[in-house]
């Protein structure tokens, strides 16, 4: 009777076996034209992308297929070859990557900038500043909590930059009044608006950002606030599985007049997100 | 709330009309997840079993490492394998890196000791009733194993589902090895976080709502299945 019994089980056993291979099999999709960008959070939760590649891929067929981590990951991720192009946003990193071999060439694509963004208490009293390192400074000194990437992205690397600029150490205040959620653009604006602190964000991020509650931009327009963001096709010569023809193929596009006009023309709430400044004839 | 409500009226809204994006994601999810919690009962079931079963050296150790292998971070799952299969990585050649694929094996490592280790414990409790019945009619190892899974199967199906639930709640390596891409490997796990980022907490909650749905269905299937296979044994 045990026989019997085994039988039946092997029986099952097989379908599901068959079931699983079944449910897997159509992942591959090889035959299909697509590229792999690693890029940005700032870039896919903007929208940014659900509106240009679309476009791009009516007129060429290509499909991008974009990986959205901090800047800092999508360099790592690409650096290993994971992607045929990186398109983030922090200018010595992406330098470094081409001069290790990992990338082709660099190109300035567009900017936006970063803001501040505040409740509306304004415990620091920057309301309507446009000198960052002032208003940091400020923070500082009422102890104001302030909620930071703390995750080595791009807007994080700048951050940084602009707390060094102020001469002040926030390492030491790190769990004090500094906050360091150690997560992406959206996350730490959820969490950093939840904890009424000050919280500095791309300027994209924010207006296209949908749980703002009562806060609204505390500091702009600081020349030290600009975000350039660059594209860079990765090198085939270190990673021979890159699609180098493909890959510069949407680099040329995104460089080109049409892609810039296509950049310019990306409006949420009638805002203008991102400034195309490729430079011309590239 | 009342925005919730709206929210969640509107996220059902889409699935009875068919929107074709959410239906998609949905189908993804429940293509990875049950495909992975299937192969891991193919190599879950019988581990266990072997375990519960038979006496041999290292046993203990071997039970105490299916138990603590339950615990599996996911997020260290999705970094393990994303180290194989990245391009740099020994894996790097099958080009497996942000397909369903990868998701599949992410996942498949993070129920198969679940199962393995639930199905040791049922088929431990059921072998020490059997042991003598076994042992003076003579069977076979093989035919002890299949004997006892069969005769388990309905507390093995609970099994499953335990399995079935880790993996379509599951974020923090899906996501690593997937990429999040939209149309390749998005799923609803890596949606709602996706959505939480963008600041939209109630599409968010809604999507969450609707994999909860998701996981009832399928749980009452599988119970209605196991209770007509019930009626049909004493029919």
């Amino acid at each position: 009777m045990f026989r019997r019994q085994f039988l039946s089980l092997a029986l099952a056993g097989t379908l599901a076996a068959t079931l699983a291979a079944g449910g897997s099999a159509p992942v591959s999709a090889a035959d299909e034209k697509f590229i792999v960008v690693q890029s940005t959070t700032s870039t896919q939760n903007s929208g940014l992308f659900d509106h240009l590649l679309p476009i791009f891929k009516d007129k060429t067929g290509i499909d991008v297929r974009v990986v959205a981590v901090g800047t800092g990951q999508a360099i790592r991720n690409a650096a290993n070859g994971d992607g045929d192009v990186l398109f983030v946003h922090a200018r010595p990193a992406e330098e470094k990557f081409v001069a290790a071999g990992d990338g082709v060439k660099r190109h300035d694509v567009m900017y936006n900038d970063f803001v501040i963004v505040g409740p509306p208490s304004d415990p620091a009293g920057i309301a309507g500043s446009s000198d960052v390192v002032d208003a940091l400074t400020r923070i500082a000194a009422a102890k104001a909590p302030f909620a930071s990437r703390g995750d080595d992205s791009g807007t994080n690397k700048a951050e940084l930059r602009l707390w060094k600029e102020a001469g002040i150490d926030v390492g030491a205040a790190s769990g004090d009044w500094y906050r360091e959620t150690g997560s992406g653009m959206g996350a730490t604006l959820n969490t950093g608006t939840g904890m009424g602190a000050y919280i500095m964000t791309d300027r994209a991020t924010w207006i296209a950002f949908g749980n703002k509650g009562d806060y609204t931009i505390a500091v702009q327009g600081d020349n030290r606030m600009f975000n350039q963001y660059g594209i860079i096709l990765v090198n085939a010569e270190k990673h021979p599985n890159v699609k180098s023809e493909l890959g510069q193929t949407f680099v040329d596009w995104v460089i080109s007049e049409e892609g810039q006009a296509a950049i310019a023309n990306y409006k949420v709430d009638g805002q203008q997100l991102f400034f195309p400044n490729a430079p011309a004839g590239s | 709330m009342q925005d919730f409500a709206t929210t969640l009226g509107n996220a059902i809204g889409l699935i009875l009309l068919g929107d074709a994006d959410l239906i998609e994601i949905i189908a993804l999810s429940l293509r990875v997840t049950l495909s992975a919690v299937v192969i891991a009962c193919l190599i879950g079931l019988p581990l266990g079993a072997l375990v519960g079963a038979f006496r041999f050296p290292g046993r203990a150790a071997v039970t105490v490492l299916l138990n603590a292998l339950m615990g599996l971070p996911p997020v260290v799952v999705g970094l393990v394998v994303y180290l194989m299969l990245s391009a740099a990585g020994p894996l790097g050649p099958l080009r497996l890196l942000y397909t369903p694929t990868a998701m599949i094996i992410a996942q498949t490592i993070l129920v198969t000791p679940i199962v393995a280790a639930l199905t040791r414990q049922v088929i431990e409790d059921l072998h020490s009733e059997y042991a003598e019945q076994f042992a003076s009619l003579g069977v076979g190892p093989l035919d002890r194993v299949a004997a006892l899974l069969w005769d388990a199967r309905y507390s093995l199906l609970t099994v499953a589902l335990a399995g079935f639930g880790r993996a379509v709640a599951e974020v923090g390596a899906v996501i690593i090895v997937g990429g999040n891409i939209n149309h390749v490997t998005r799923v609803m796990t890596t949606t709602i976080a996706l959505e939480t980022s963008k600041g939209n907490l109630e599409l968010a909650l809604a999507l969450g709502v609707v994999l909860l749905a998701i996981a009832v269905i399928v749980n009452a299937a599988v119970m209605a299945l196991r209770a007509s296979a019930v009626r049909s044994a004493y029919a």
